[in-house]
């Protein structure tokens, strides 16, 4: 009856954020987030198969952690203005992780981060091409990505 | 019943000042960015500022006050901020992968090009049966 119940809780509780926390509500928004389950399920998409779930939360606290610094790193490039030590580049990385949840995750992560850019991903060897703004240290930036994120995102998408 | 902001006690309308200060500081930070960066794919990283604690900031600014201001509990804004950091990945790389296209197509220099030819015709085996 449900194929996928994360995304049926994450709509029931969407839809009360948006009006209100009643048990009126609550019968509602579970009746619209099933039927929308079910259009989700005609699609076919991958099912995640998500086996850590609990490490989810240490995730998301990294990532908001290294986003407020980024974003501090890249407001006071912006402020210093044009300097001739910068430089900015691309940079490949090759990933282990195959799994497609993950790799949009990890593109959401790196992308919405200031200072990096998620560019294209090559299937043909699991490699992923980014631009950085500040590239000091490419093996700094290899090494936070792969022991940082990888690692973890292998964890929970095992 | 929202109250006037002028009711709001002291830590409460400091907490707001200060998020609404550092949301709207960053994303002015991001749109200067935008504007004064040199190249597009510098320019690409600016606007992140605003979508990322840029408007993490207005979103904890706004949850705060409207929380105080109306006793009651109104966090519906995470939806905002949740939405916005899904969606705008989408949309920076769909600018990038179109300016790179663009630099290899016109065989710029500074683009990684992985392979000699095109992307789209590099030697690929594995779907030689398909189709």
């Amino acid at each position: 009856m449900l194929p996928y119940p994360i995304l049926t809780i994450s709509l029931t509780l969407m839809w009360m954020l948006l009006n209100s926390f009643s048990l009126g509500h609550l019968i509602l928004g579970a009746l619209v987030a099933v039927f929308a389950s079910w259009a989700m399920a005609s699609l076919r998409p991958d099912k995640p198969k998500l086996k850590k779930w609990y490490l989810l939360p240490k995730l998301f606290f990294i990532v908001l952690y290294d986003i407020a610094r980024s974003n501090l790193a890249v407001a006071w490039l912006i402020v210093r203005g044009r300097t001739e030590g910068r430089k900015a580049g691309f940079l490949t990385i090759p990933l282990e992780i195959e799994d497609r949840t993950a790799l949009a995750l990890l593109a959401i992560i790196l992308t919405s981060t200031p200072g990096s850019v998620w560019m294209e991903y090559d299937s043909y060897d699991g490699s992923i091409l980014m631009h950085v703004l500040d590239l000091k240290d490419e093996e700094d930036w290899i090494a936070t990505i792969k022991g940082r994120y990888e690692k973890l995102l292998m964890e929970i998408f095992a | 019943m929202i109250y006037p902001a002028a009711d709001l006690s002291l830590p409460v309308a400091l907490a707001v000042a200060f998020f609404l200060l550092v949301g709207a500081a960053l994303a002015l930070i991001g749109a200067i960015g935008f504007l004064r960066l040199p190249s597009f794919y510098e320019r690409l990283h600016a606007p992140a500022l605003g979508t990322s604690w840029g408007i993490g900031g207005i979103m904890l600014a706004s949850m705060i006050y409207f929380t105080a201001a109306s006793s009651r509990l109104v966090i519906h804004e995470i939806l905002i901020g949740l939405f916005v950091t899904v969606t705008t990945p989408v949309t920076f790389m769909l600018l990038a992968r179109a300016a790179l296209h663009r630099d290899r197509t016109a065989r710029s220099h500074g683009v990684p090009r992985k392979y000699p030819i095109g992307p789209e015709e590099r030697p690929r085996e594995d779907i030689s049966d398909e189709e």
